[in-house]
């Protein structure tokens, strides 16, 4: 599925749409960072936790659960909040 | 070289043979919170950098030629997966990085905030919860919790490797102590006998010492010097008291502070950077006018080093990282301040000037030869 990255992670990418695939958030972020290694850590805690502004949103909705199933057609955004100076 | 880490990036600034003027390389890794950037001297080329952004996670980066190129590392320190339903530990951020033993290429220490201890076996790229101390109960009582820390979070530093021994190991905890290892971290035993803690504090508790910044004097190993929250200490082995040395600074100056620095040849000679510790805590230089303060007889007396630093209305803060000694003769002292200046001395302290201005606040500042 397509799937947008934040700029902040465009040195992993090199761009700003790719593709990538995975029968739940938590295996597209795998699938993610098999990719771009690396990529998963700046995103998810050795916890399992997304990190505090990271934000994932799923055909417009936004999910914080990386066990949420996906679909081939679905579309991903990964949106870094910008806070503080 | 000196390397300077930012809260904004890294800058490495290449000075003359003279020391007289410095060339500018930066900033390398822009908006990434650089903690720590050193430079491995067992082969003079690697340089690691302990980054993250205000917002993503934290990494190490890694050059293999004294920051032309960098790559990150394939496993950065991060803490064990917690058992299913017990709380765990995520890195916040790597905050100290230390070179292993000469006999021992390849291998780095990290400490981390929250406290953690990490080791490197490969040069920086993969890392590992080192020794037991992670997970330890007593220990994770001891480092207690983020409220427990400094403001950007409780902190493990000051990771030393005896020069002769790479199994005799120190590090230090803020708060939680000093601890020492002699067996390569098998097991970890404190060291803080002498230290003090603030006042209505149990002393006998290690949560509540707050050692900043610990140095073991290459010219002798059995002496180690501390800047504590609370005064400046001096060990000399196999002692394991600490002796207050700063109850000789200046009764107007006091003996609080972040970083201490150490002669690379002379045992009996470390520089402090001395801030103001009343009330609240300005943690700035005292009266508005700083000045570095030296020993050169293991802390019985100290003098004010103050030439070329402005003579008033400088509210300087130096961070326990942001201090460091050259090997020249006479050797070089350098510090950065929180304002983003860059200060130097070719004559040990004797005169200072500004080498760079208007960086962002400085984190740590580091010294390397040229190969």
């Amino acid at each position: 599925m397509r799937v947008l990255i934040p700029t902040s992670l465009h040195s992993y990418t090199r761009k700003a749409w790719v593709e990538a695939g995975g029968a739940t958030l938590g295996d597209l972020v795998a699938d993610l960072d098999r990719q771009y290694p690396g990529i998963r850590f700046r995103m998810i805690d050795e916890q399992g936790c997304m990190r505090p502004h990271i934000r994932f949103f799923v055909n417009g909705g936004q999910s914080f659960d990386l066990s949420q199933p996906l679909r081939p057609a679905d579309e991903l955004l990964i949106v870094q909040a910008l806070s503080g100076g | 070289m000196i390397l300077v880490a930012t809260r904004k990036g890294a800058w490495i600034f290449h000075g003359d043979s003279a020391r007289k003027t410095w060339r500018a390389d930066g900033p390398h890794f822009l908006g990434h919170i650089i903690n720590h950037l050193v430079l491995d001297p067992r082969d003079g080329r690697t340089l690691l950098a302990a980054a993250k952004t205000g917002h993503l996670g934290p990494t190490i980066f890694r050059s293999l030629d004294r920051g032309r190129t960098w790559k990150e590392a394939a496993r950065p320190p991060a803490f064990a997966k917690a058992g299913d339903g017990a709380p765990g530990r995520a890195v916040n951020h790597t905050f100290w990085l230390t070179p292993g033993h000469a006999s021992e290429p390849g291998v780095w220490y990290a400490g981390t905030s929250p406290q953690g201890l990490f080791r490197s076996d490969d040069g920086g790229i993969n890392w590992a919860p080192f020794s037991y101390i992670n997970d330890d109960p007593q220990f994770r009582t001891w480092m207690g919790s983020v409220q427990d820390g400094t403001p950007d979070g409780p902190k493990l530093h000051s990771i030393i490797v005896d020069p002769r021994d790479p199994a005799h190991l120190y590090f230090a905890m803020s708060g939680g102590g000093v601890h020492e290892s002699v067996n390569g971290g098998r097991a970890f035993t404190p060291l803080v006998q002498g230290m003090h803690v603030v006042e209505g504090f149990e002393a006998g508790n290690l949560a509540f010492h707050d050692p900043h910044c610990i140095r073991l004097c290459p010219s002798n190993p059995d002496r180690l010097y501390q800047q504590n929250h609370c005064g400046i200490y001096r060990l000399d082995r196999p002692s394991r008291q600490w002796t207050r040395i700063g109850l000789n600074m200046p009764k107007q100056i006091g003996d609080i502070g972040f970083p201490l620095v150490v002669h690379p040849r002379d045992a009996d000679t470390a520089w402090v950077f001395p801030m103001d510790g009343s009330n609240v805590w300005p943690r700035t230089s005292p009266g508005g006018k700083p000045a570095v303060y030296v020993t050169h007889n293991g802390g019985r007396r100290w003098q004010r080093q103050d030439s070329g630093l402005p003579a008033r209305e400088a509210w300087w803060t130096v961070k326990r990282q942001a201090m460091a000694a050259d090997g020249g003769d006479p050797v070089g002292i350098y510090f950065g301040t929180s304002s983003g200046e860059l200060w130097a001395s070719r004559t040990g302290g004797a005169r200072w000037h500004c080498i760079a201005r208007h960086l962002p606040e400085i984190y740590a500042v580091e010294t390397a030869g040229t190969p």
